[in-house]
């Protein structure tokens, strides 16, 4: 198997991703999924807005809104923005640290698969008599009481998909510790990676409260548990701290790699290296430390005393330290460089004051005392949409358009990547900047619809006209990746010029192997220090060889079709005489799948070095 | 990785390496008696009428923390070179939640 692409059918291909084990394609299946689920997000968010245009509305009504309004937040948070960001980390990160692959190919496959059927399962709700509607948050004292399956799709769909996240992590941080090519120290490592492993460290330790909170609320609803019922003994604050000790890690989770992918924007397109490189690592790993001891700033109202509120609410504040440490470093590595606004470029620097914004409204919500007033409005949902839109979502746009070349081969269009922008900046401040005033003049959140009188009309016509001009930016983003499918031309292995790291010495999108030969890494920036010494490429570490790889496995697929299949069965045996024998099915699929990896001695294969050497003449050449 | 590999050298000193090796083995029959005995107290412990439960629970807890440190160092090797990095994850880990916990215990209370 070359890695230059043979003319294939429709069949082979979709065979090759179901089967594929190596991390380029797999970003490319994360990227897909997420962003399918990133658009069906949108689209809730776009019921929303119209519903919330006008006063009294009735597009839809009461009940279909808090599904609708559930399920967009469950949507983004879980299903576009946590796939997205390992689309970027599969995509590159192997790369950057000069690995041929990631430590646990099999592994890796598993992750992305459990993720796309838990989503696919949550989403089959909507066709199954209703989905989730107690919010993203599914606190336990309303979702214990909503009638419909609802919350069982939530609590299986989360949990099989949260599996898939944990064995992502933990593949990076392995990945990370021992695939590093010779030279590439921690102290080396781009910002990008150092995200990559700090955000794993936290998806490791913040995932399984999760676990433990999903197989609580699943035991509560299925299985005739009692854990968060008062009435038979239980406690409804349970959920509420486990859902946000994983919670708040969670949102680090996501912008640490978004902290990560601006990192290297700024630096390359300020054709400087990043300014306070190891001060950037020490915040990076503080925000990580810090971000497991604020969760209870979510519950500040629910009554724990004003020594836990206070306790919490310093706490909280503190992590505006490391966080104000980046921001400068950034602004510092823009002074005096050469700038070049690119697509990403421009996303980078717009980032910094929509994020700050985000940064100190956060900062008014961790002052607990005046939290009683700001909680549950709609103060709140600005302030978190500041941060994962400023942040996240930027952040993940800006590297999808600086990436693009390195996982296609195709720059996408600049023009129409900074219409993209400009639709999406001025959108997002319209939408949500408003809000910050709806919710101190007492507009609830999640409510699903206002009266007319109070001074809401203005405000909520604005934010919704927003919303449309970032569902414009969203539809030119699509055009342009047709187009650039369609008529893009192939580039080179730097397409943007002043490439740094790793990933831009190699060809456009990389060979299969990633490097015909594993490269020795002499500093920080590794391509860059190669590029001006005046060489072409890298400083091999070893002598051309044949190199091994991982073979391809349908395995990954059937374990996760397994516990899809299961949880259908788990979810409707209450109700359906095929409900537990369907569930017991389901699990054989899995542990028989399982099983057959355990005796399947299967070593791989090698590419001969006759054929590396044939593909690198024919490639771009790395 | 290339660079992680140990070289096997069939030369290295065989004497040096058996020494160790019975060192080693010394160690993991010392902790492994020590083991059953800390095992056999805390059956004892709990058996016995004289200690209470306040006594008790808590004595079980600190000898299993002591049979978890023997199991790590003198079974999995954690004491060799190379367990840096786990290491550091398990006591990360064992912070983050000894913080959680504690916080739940003195401030929160559910
Ligand atoms: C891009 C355009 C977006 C628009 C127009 C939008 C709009 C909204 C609106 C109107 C709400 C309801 C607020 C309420 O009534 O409480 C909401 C809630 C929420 N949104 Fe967004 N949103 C967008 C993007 C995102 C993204 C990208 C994420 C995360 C990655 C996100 C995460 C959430 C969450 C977690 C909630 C809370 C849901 C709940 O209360 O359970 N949103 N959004
Ligand atoms: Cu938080």
């Amino acid at each position: 198997m070359s890695t230059l692409a043979r003319k294939k059918g429709v069949g082979a291909v979709i065979w090759d991703y179901l089967t594929t084990v190596d991390h380029k394609k797999i970003a490319i299946l994360y990227l897909i999924a997420g962003g399918f689920f990133f658009l069906l997000g949108g689209l809730e968010a776009m019921i929303i807005r119209i519903q919330l245009a006008v006063p009294n509305n009735d597009f839809i009504s009461a009940g279909f809104y808090n599904e609708v309004l559930t399920m967009h937040g469950t949507t983004m948070i879980f299903l576009a923005a946590m796939p997205l960001v390992f689309a970027m980390m599969n995509a590159v990160v192997p790369i950057q640290i000069g690995a041929r692959d990631v430590a646990f190919p099999f592994l890796n496959a598993l992750g992305f698969w459990l993720f796309f059927f838990g989503g696919v399962f949550l989403n089959l709700s909507w066709f199954l008599g209703g989905a989730p509607d107690a919010g993203w948050t599914s606190y336990a004292s309303l979702s214990l009481a909503s009638p419909t399956h609802g919350i069982d799709f939530y609590v299986l769909g989360l949990q099989i998909s949260g599996f898939g996240t944990l064995i992502g992590g933990i593949n990076f941080l392995v990945t990370i510790i021992n695939m590093r090519a010779p030279g590439m120290t921690y102290m080396r490592m781009p910002m990008f990676t150092w995200a990559t492993f700090v955000t794993s460290a936290l998806i490791l330790f913040a995932f399984p409260p999760l676990t433990v909170g999903l197989i609580f609320m699943m035991m509560d609803r299925l299985f005739g548990g009692n854990f968060f019922d008062p009435a038979l003994g239980g406690n409804t604050i349970i959920w509420e701290h486990l859902f946000w000790i994983f919670g708040h890690p969670e949102v680090y989770i996501l912008v640490l790699p978004a902290f990560g992918i601006f990192s290297e924007i700024f630096a390359t397109f300020s054709r400087k290296r990043l300014f306070g490189y190891s001060s950037m690592v020490f915040a990076t790993v503080l925000i990580g430390f810090l971000g497991f001891m604020v969760w209870a700033h979510h519950m500040f109202t629910v009554g724990m005393g004003p020594i836990a509120n206070a306790i919490f609410a310093v706490a909280t504040m503190a992590i505006a330290v490391p966080t104000g440490i980046k921001i400068f470093n950034w602004l510092f590595t823009m002074w005096g460089g050469s700038i070049r606004f690119t697509t990403p470029m421009i996303y980078a620097v717009a980032f910094i004051p929509s994020f700050v914004i985000g940064g100190v409204t956060g900062v008014m919500n961790a002052t607990a005392a005046a939290d009683y007033q700001y909680h549950d409005s709609y103060f709140v949902v600005a302030h978190f949409h500041y941060v994962i839109v400023g942040g996240v979502v930027f952040a993940l746009l800006a590297g999808a358009h600086y990436w693009w070349p390195k996982m296609f081969g195709k720059m996408l269009d600049e023009k129409l990547g900074k219409v993209t922008f400009w639709l999406f900046f001025i959108g997002f401040h319209l939408t949500f900047f408003i809000q910050h005033f709806l919710g101190l003049m007492g507009m609830p959140r999640r409510v699903f619809t206002f009266l007319p009188g109070q001074g809401f009309e203005t405000g909520n016509m604005i934010s919704t006209v927003g919303a449309f001009f970032m569902a414009a930016g969203t539809v030119v983003l699509l055009a342009n990746v047709v187009i650039t499918t369609v008529k893009g031309k192939r580039v080179g292995n730097d397409p943007w010029e002043d490439g740094r790291t790793l990933e831009w010495a190699v060809s456009s999108p990389a060979p299969e192997y990633n490097f015909a030969q594993t490269p020795l890494v002499r500093g920080l920036d590794a391509y860059w220090i190669e590029k001006m010494e005046g060489k072409k490429g890298l400083t091999p570490a070893e002598p051309l060889g044949d190199i091994h790889m991982p073979n391809p496995s349908i395995l990954p697929f059937v374990i996760s079709l397994g516990l899809f299949v299961a949880a259908f069965g788990f979810l409707f045996h209450q109700d359906y005489a095929w409900g537990t024998p369907v569930g017991v099915v389901g699990l054989l699929i899995t542990l028989g799948a399982m099983f057959f990896r355990s005796i399947i001695d299967d070593h791989g294969f090698h590419i001969h070095k006759e054929e590396v050497m044939e593909a690198e003449k024919k490639g771009a050449g790395a | 990785m290339a660079n992680h590999t140990h070289v096997q050298n069939p030369k290295v000193d065989v004497q040096y390496r058996r020494k160790k090796n019975a060192e080693e083995m010394k160690h993991q029959i010392v902790s492994f008696t020590l083991m059953i005995f800390l095992t056999l107290i805390a059956f004892f412990a709990v058996g016995y009428e004289g200690f209470s439960a306040w006594f008790s629970v808590p004595f079980i807890l600190l000898l299993a923390v002591v049979q978890v440190i023997f199991q790590l160092y003198y079974f999995m090797h954690m004491s060799h070179k190379g367990h840096e990095l786990p290491a550091l994850f398990l006591y990360g880990g064992a912070l983050v939640a000894f913080v959680t916990i504690w916080a739940f215990l003195t401030i929160v209370w559910i």
